[in-house]
């Protein structure tokens, strides 16, 4: 008996793996450290920039920080749909239209063409929750029709794409709004934006892993079936899911217009690709049940490094475009790997 | 008051034309054992679905505890006390084992709704007390199920049902595809189950364990019951005629020639 018990525990302990976060942060690591050694070398090709570090640049770190962070707000509402098994394609475009519409109410009445000159200087609670409601909004028509029409997310999500971006188009007929209040500059200006989005990544870091919440949304995307047998009001909590990732958009346009200080229809565009992206390349399964919000950040962490550090290098833009989508293919890629190497295991 | 735990009568449930369990009547007793045998596709794990409300069967009716039940899924069939291994396990794979043995009845520090915020600690000591009462021994807690060999996924799905106080158990296939040694360990919780006097629904292809376990064997076929004999005045043979339609059938009977 006790022979038998040695073995299954040295069975479990040579099969476990390290976290996947673990993973994601030496990846992080290695990229960063790959365009630092590139930073000092590459006066080999290119005449026209000295040797430098990549990583010892104060400016360029706070960039690559401020770059992710609205998509990572972004992110972090994807995770959590990504993990019940679902996905969101309409994020970019809730992003445009609660834009348009929050900015609307963000007017400042010196602004002689406002768009809507009797909503002119609202306190700024009132365009913070009007982004905030129309992420939901759009949050709770994605997941009712997931959770009680059974229509497959990629479908229903790809519907709500099409339909935010229409309504951003029609609610100036494709007019630009700008000239906000100067309170409302508040959630965009400095440092905001990263410590809104890191602040987001807590809580929700908190909640997925502390609370009831959590622990359905990881037992849904791991095993739906089980997950209805023992209790969990599936589509209830789908619902939940995806109105909090509507949200977390809303939030995502109000701190992009309130940084951009504007808004036009045409915001927010391919950002649910990125957003996913940082959390697959974060270790974040697509096929649901597992990932964490700690990877997500890492991802897109990662996501910013890649970037800023294809400007540093002087990589073309198209060139960049290019890499990226081989590195998210290769993230999935990756995963899918896992998946089946747990399949043989099983 | 009568010790019928559950009873069944003309329950019946058609997939469209598929006639899967047809009037079927069931009665077990207070600590009673008893075994659901039959063919593939004989109806048995249907049986089991209607009578856990998984299903909302066709026809029939079904007592337990002295009432007459219908319940509208799973869960009130478990908050009346009948707990359920089903055939496929119904655990969540990316989970350990503490979170899969609460799924659905988590233990709650602090109430906010569905941001109720988990007692992880108690959790964690009731299913070592639970594995420990059920002589199951997994090495480590906290990894998910989906590292763990398929003998102990099974113990840990029995060890969820043997662990909540419950007035019935009803285990489908519970050692279908698992090795000696863990059949064994199975089979060891559903004695301890028997010394604790918990009645037991014990669907199996394996007519060595039934005989081991079970004070009564029911054979279904082809969505019938068409047997159920105390353990004492049967054998193997037997029951394999009845499995196998040349015992019991009516059919078989009736047609000219076959007699
Ligand atoms: N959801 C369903 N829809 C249609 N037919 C079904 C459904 N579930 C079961 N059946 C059919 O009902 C019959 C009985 O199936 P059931 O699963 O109860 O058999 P079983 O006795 O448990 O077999 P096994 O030993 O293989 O588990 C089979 O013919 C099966 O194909
Ligand atoms: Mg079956």
């Amino acid at each position: 008996m006790w022979g038998n018990d040695m073995r299954v525990a040295m069975n479990t302990a040579h099969r476990r793996q390290a976290p996947g976060e673990v993973n994601v942060l030496i990846g992080l690591i290695v990229i960063a450290i790959i365009f630092e050694a590139l930073g000092w070398i590459q006066p080999a090709w290119r005449s026209d920039v000295a040797a430098q570090s990549f990583l010892l640049n104060k400016l360029r770190l706070s960039i690559i920080i401020g770059q992710v962070a609205i998509t990572g707000i972004i992110a972090v509402g994807v995770t959590q749909v990504i993990i019940t098994g679902g996905i969101d394609l309409s994020s970019g475009s809730v992003v445009g239209a609660a834009a348009m519409i929050a900015m609307s109410f963000a007017q400042a009445s010196a602004n002689a063409r406002a768009v809507y000159p009797y909503l002119t200087d609202m306190p700024i609670i009132v365009p913070a929750l009007v982004a905030v409601l129309c992420g939901a909004l759009a949050g709770v028509v994605n997941g009712g029709l997931i959770a009680y029409t059974k229509i497959p997310p990629f479908i229903a999500t790809l519907g709500m794409m099409v339909t935010a971006r229409g309504i951003a188009s029609w609610y100036t007929k494709g007019q630009p709004i700008s000239f906000p209040t100067d309170e409302y500059t508040v959630f965009g200006s400095g440092m905001h934006p990263v410590m809104i989005f890191v602040a987001l990544a807590a809580l929700f870091h908190l909640v997925l892993r502390y609370t009831l919440y959590g622990r359905r949304t990881y037992a849904i995307g791991s095993n739906e079936e089980a997950a209805r047998v023992s209790g969990i009001n599936v589509e209830r909590h789908l619902l939940l899911v995806y109105t909090i990732a509507g949200a977390l958009a809303g939030i995502a346009a109000l701190v992009l217009t309130s940084k951009n200080l504007t808004a036009q229809a045409g915001m927010g565009v391919m950002y649910e690709l990125d957003a996913i992206a940082m959390a697959v390349i974060g270790g974040v399964s697509l096929s649901g049940g597992r990932g964490s919000i700690v990877g997500t950040v890492l991802g897109a962490l990662i996501f910013g490094v890649i970037t800023s550090g294809f400007t540093f290098l002087g990589i073309d833009a198209y060139y960049q475009q290019i890499i990226k989508g081989g590195i998210i293919v290769s993230a999935v890629v990756a995963d899918v790997a896992r998946q089946k190497r747990a399949a043989r295991r099983a | 008051m009568s010790d019928i735990i559950l009873e069944t009568r003309g329950l019946t449930k058609h997939y469209g034309g598929v006639h899967a369990l047809e009037d079927a009547n069931f009665t077990l007793r207070a600590g009673e054992h008893i075994a659901v045998v039959g063919d593939n596709g004989a109806g048995k794990s249907t049986f089991v679905r209607q009578i856990t409300g998984v299903e909302q069967r066709t026809a029939g009716k079904v007592w337990f505890g002295g009432d007459e039940v219908i319940f509208s899924g799973p869960i009130a069939a478990r908050e009346a006390g009948i707990e359920t291994v089903f055939q496929n396990l119904a655990l969540a794979d990316d989970l350990d084992v503490p979170s899969n043995l609460f799924l659905g009845r988590e233990l709650i520090k602090f109430n906010l709704g569905p941001f109720s915020i988990l007692d992880h600690k108690t959790m964690r000591e009731r299913t070592q007390q639970a594995l420990t009462k059920t002589a199951v021994k997994i090495p480590n807690l906290s990894s998910a199920i989906r590292n763990m060999s398929g003998g102990q996924r099974q113990c840990v799905a029995i060890a969820r049902s043997a662990s909540f106080a419950s007035k019935l158990i009803i285990m489908d296939e519970p050692t279908a595809a698992l090795g000696v040694q863990e059949t064994a360990q199975v089979e060891n919780i559903i004695r301890g189950l028997k010394a604790r006097g918990v009645p037991l629904i014990l669907v199996s292809h394996n007519l060595r364990q039934v005989f081991d376990l079970v004070d009564r064997i029911v054979v279904f076929r082809r969505g019938r019951i068409v047997a159920s004999l105390a353990k004492h005045e049967t054998d193997g043979n037997d029951i394999v005629s009845y499995i196998t339609g040349v015992k019991g059938s009516e059919a078989a009977l009736e047609k000219p020639g076959l007699t």
